[in-house]
């Protein structure tokens, strides 16, 4: 069975075709990559997956619903969440505020019951809060839980918008270059931390990585963009050595030096 | 910890006391004036507020109040004026019935009018919050708009143009600073709930808040439609305070002027809101003498009519160029802080001091 | 209806679409370059009328050289609106520009009012222009006609400035992206502070024309004309000058229309551009030749 599944998926922004026929199979408790060079339609695939767009052509299904179309907050209620690429936390409110939000889709007690504090409410909300504060515990933030998000450090805000994701309990998780702006350590740090999350929270997980590298060590599975096209598919080893990605790497090594 | 909550609720409880002798006192014996600018502070607050709640917690940019306004008050009025009044205003055309016969305790007439209210915000905000920004501002400000034109042209139940007379004068302190203790009470416990941070999620970023699985159209709803039924309460309130209403009143300045105690309170602060909303009632009323002249005996003042707005909107753009976070900001008012400010600081320093020098022990 | 009636209204439509469209590009303009509703369009519109007033009556200029003069000013004044109230908030959130546009809109009028009072004054209108002219059973004023040809005069120069000139290259080159303008050495502020004048040096030749079809200046006068034009651009497609055009000459010759075929409306008359507006939003919000464009994320 998979879990997510692309079928011919086509994405056109005025003449302009960002993704074309593009197919996928996720099966339950992977870890997959998405890599490609800069303008290749990965945010892309992330964007009609999450509902984000709608696809122009093709076909998406998780867990064997369709969801092509479907409004954005319905795909997360169904257990698909994200990162963004430029990291989108609520940045005037606080580490816990913003963990707690994403804890609100679960939400049983209606508006005027929490506009009144009715206890169904406030045991829910209790419930919220020590939840929330755990996630932050895993992720190494609860110190942190009462400074305002957009004050924290890079780094942190990228675990934070993880922790954020995590929250809303998804299935699948999508990953937008987690590891951008980060230093090699850094960034094998983060390496770690996703394999652990992976198995902790029972995630499959989808992520794009721009430096080959990353994208190479953690996943079982590569894809491989370029202008919308898929170009390779495969084994971490077998793409290494795929001609035209090679190519398409230094396309951008060379538009990078100009 | 345990001392300080323990400090600031008794500080809280003597506040509230306080505030309910000065009611007291001021229906009682204060001058008429002067407690009818109260009153219109306390529902310059309500307004402030509901608006508050829309723009500042929700970040959706409407300008549909004085149109919500103007629902609730016109309800409110014609649900609590006599029949016999009803009858001698609307000459020209006839109050439909059964309005006509209708009367309603205060209270109540209120109620209807917020309900009301916030029934035709919730129709509007089907269509309309799907806009965003500018399109979303000029939409409201064009329904508010439509609500005066049609209030203007239906006669038999608005007595159009000519407006509504000899509306009771129901509305006192008790009301209005109580009805505003309400609108207090309620949204602070909605703004601080998991609804109101979902609010805050779509004011701070729609794209993310829709990918943490808040459901855009709903809680943009639930914010506008209970904006509207607060705003719909504080026009009943200030219909059977001024007595009379017209179609004129609601127009686009009057939406302006509680936008001015939003920005001028803070966006996001409700006790910003209400601050702001005495201060500027009162300015509104002090600053008086710019439009008219004052004789003071040997030389009279020219003032001039429009020089008080000129004032009003160019305090605006100061805010809003200079110090945009207004009064508050987004912070609430709070007991912890104002003790901790420099002002405060040197008053409690003398404080001490004087006690120590008269020889007690503190 | 006979015929003749009905082609006095049209071209009392067409002639106030003109003006609408005028105005309207003035929103277009800066919506495209800014993404504002410069709300104080319409008061500088309103400026326009009382320039020539005081230039006409005040200091009994002829008009020949009055109106060239408030075209100028005019457009000066829109620059300074930019100055002061906008361009220092130009990394500020959306909703602060907003507001300082309200703000600045009702500063405008009630600067109005105070020195110049609130009473209505009547506009100076050359006797060349306000002339009667008989066209079968009907009598229409000259403007009527010179209204439409001075409009597209004024379309033609406004095109071949976007199209033809670098300014024009500049304006639409910042309306795309401001950083990638900023990059290709395009001085933002100035394209900016030009679009400002631009819209309102249009403003100022709608603003002397509806002098004379509406001979009645108020400090107000801008408010509802302003929202409407507003309106009329959103129709067309905001930010596209065609569109304003086309959005104008709705909204001018439906009014009219609304007005002649159901006079039981009249009182509806300046709902009908909001009722308009929502009909569009809800079924294209880009309006007639918007391109639907998707938030990238
Ligand atoms: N909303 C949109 N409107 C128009 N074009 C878009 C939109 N979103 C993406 N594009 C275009 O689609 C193409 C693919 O964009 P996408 O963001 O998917 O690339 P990417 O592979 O994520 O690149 P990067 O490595 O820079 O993040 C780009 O040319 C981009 O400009
Ligand atoms: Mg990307």
């Amino acid at each position: 069975m998979s879990l997510l599944k692309l079928t011919e998926v086509t994405m056109n922004f005025g003449g302009l075709t960002a993704l074309k026929s593009f197919n996928l199979e996720l099966a339950p408790g992977e870890i997959v990559g998405l890599s490609g060079p800069n303008g290749a339609g990965k945010t892309t695939v992330f964007n009609v997956i999450t509902g984000v767009y709608e696809p122009s052509h093709g076909q998406i299904f998780f867990m064997e619903q369709e969801i092509t179309g479907m409004r954005p907050d319905l795909i997360t209620k169904a257990g698909i969440a994200r990162t963004f690429q430029n990291i989108r936390l609520f940045k005037g409110l606080s580490v816990m505020e913003n963990v707690l939000i994403a804890h609100h889709l679960h939400l049983k007690a209606n508006y005027l019951a929490a506009m009144l504090k009715l206890p169904g409410y406030r045991r829910e909300e209790r419930e919220m809060r020590e939840r929330s504060l755990a996630l932050l515990e895993r992720v190494g933030l609860a110190d942190l839980r009462d400074e305002q998000a957009g004050a924290l450090p890079y780094g942190m805000q990228r675990r934070l918008e993880i922790a954020r994701a995590l929250a809303t309990n998804p299935k699948l998780l999508l990953l937008d270059e987690p590891a951008a702006g980060m230093n090699p350590k850094e960034a094998e740090d983060l390496t770690a931390f996703i394999k652990e999350i992976q198995t902790e929270f029972d995630l499959t997980i989808f992520l794009i990585e721009h430096h080959m590298d990353v994208v190479m060590n953690i996943s079982e599975l590569i894809y491989v963009l370029d202008y919308g096209m898929t170009i390779a598919g495969g084994k971490p080893a077998e793409v290494q050595n795929n001609q035209r990605v090679i190519e398409a790497y230094l396309g951008v090594n060379e538009d990078v030096e100009d | 910890m345990a001392e300080q909550k323990r400090r600031n609720q008794i500080l809280t409880t003597v506040s509230i006391l306080l505030l309910l002798g000065f009611i007291y006192f001021a229906e009682n014996y204060l001058d008429l004036y002067i407690v009818r600018i109260l009153n219109v502070c306390a529902i310059y607050a309500i307004l402030g507020m509901s608006m508050n709640l829309i723009n500042g917690f929700t970040g959706l940019f409407s300008l549909g109040h004085a149109g919500f306004m103007a629902v609730g008050a016109y309800t409110t009025a014609l649900l609590t004026m006599p029949p016999a009044v009803k009858q001698q205003i609307f000459y020209l055309t006839p109050l439909i019935k059964p309005l006509d016969q209708m009367n309603l305790a205060f209270p109540l007439a209120l109620l209807v009018g917020g309900l009301l209210t916030a029934l035709v915000g919730s129709m509007i905000a089907a269509p309309v919050l799907r806009l965003k920004g500018d399109y979303l501002a000029i939409a409201t400000l064009g329904f508010a708009e439509i609500i005066r034109v049609v209030f203007t042209n239906t006669q038999s139940i608005t007595n159009g143009a000519l407006g509504l007379k000899g509306i009771p004068a129901l509305t006192n302190l008790w009301w209005s600073f109580g009805t505003a203790a309400f609108t207090l009470v309620v949204l602070l416990s909605l703004i601080n709930s998991s609804y109101g941070r979902a609010l805050k999620a779509i004011r701070e970023d729609e794209t993310a808040a829709e990918a943490m699985g808040i459901n855009l159209a709903k809680h943009k709803t639930l914010s506008f439609v209970t904006g509207a039924f607060f705003a719909g309460i504080g026009g009943g309130l200030l219909g059977n305070l001024l007595g009379t209403i017209d179609p004129k009143m609601f127009s686009f300045m009057f939406t302006f002027n509680i936008l001015l105690i939003v920005v001028l309170g803070g966006m996001g602060s409700l006790t910003g809101s209400i601050i702001s909303a005495f201060i500027v009632t009162f300015a509104n009323e002090y600053l008086r003498f710019l439009d008219e002249s004052i004789n003071l005996g040997f030389f009279v003042l020219r003032g001039k009519v429009g020089m008080r707005s000129v004032v009003f909107s160019a305090t605006l753009m100061f805010v809003v160029l200079f110090y945009r976070h207004g009064l508050m900001g987004s912070k609430e008012f709070s007991w912890d802080r104002l003790l901790a400010s420099r002002v405060c600081q040197r008053m409690q320093g003398c404080f001490k001091k004087r006690l120590l020098k008269g020889g007690y022990d503190q | 209806m006979t015929l003749d009636l009905f082609l006095q209204h049209l071209s009392n439509g067409i002639s106030l679409g003109s003006l609408y469209a005028l105005i309207a590009i003035g929103y277009t303009m800066v919506y495209g370059i800014l993404r504002l509703i410069n709300f104080a369009h319409g008061d500088i519109f309103m400026m326009a009328t009382y320039f020539a007033f005081f230039g006409i009556v005040t200091f009994r200029i002829p008009w020949f050289i009055t109106f060239p003069l408030v075209l100028v000013l005019t457009a000066g004044l829109g620059m300074g609106v930019e100055t002061v109230a906008y361009r220092p908030l130009r990394e500020a959130p959306k909703i602060s520009l907003l507001i300082s546009a309200i703000g600045a809109s009702f500063f405008l009028e009630n600067l109005t009012i105070v020195l110049f009072g609130g009473v209505p004054k009547p506009f100076p209108a050359p006797k060349l222009f306000t002339d009667v002219v008989q066209v079968g059973a009907v009598s229409i004023q000259k403007l009527t006609f010179y209204i439409p040809i001075v409009t597209v005069i004024a379309l033609l120069g406004l095109m071949y400035l976007i199209n033809k000139t670098k300014t024009g290259m500049a304006m639409r080159a910042v309306s795309m992206d401001h950083e990638t303008a900023r990059v290709m050495g395009i001085n933002i502020n100035r394209t900016i502070s030009f679009t400002f004048g631009l819209g309102s040096f249009l403003a100022a030749v709608g603003g002397i024309m509806w002098g004379m079809k509406f001979p009645q200046i108020q400090p107000l006068m801008g408010v509802i004309p302003g929202l409407k034009c507003f309106i009329a651009a959103v129709i067309g497609g905001i930010g596209n000058i065609g569109g304003a055009v086309i959005g104008g000459f709705i909204l001018g010759i439906g009014e009219i229309m609304l007005v002649a075929f159901l006079p039981d409306l009249t009182g509806y008359r300046d709902a009908f551009a909001f009722v308009l507006l929502i009909l569009i939003l809800m079924s294209k919000p880009t309006g007639i030749l918007g391109e639907k464009t998707a938030e990238k994320v």
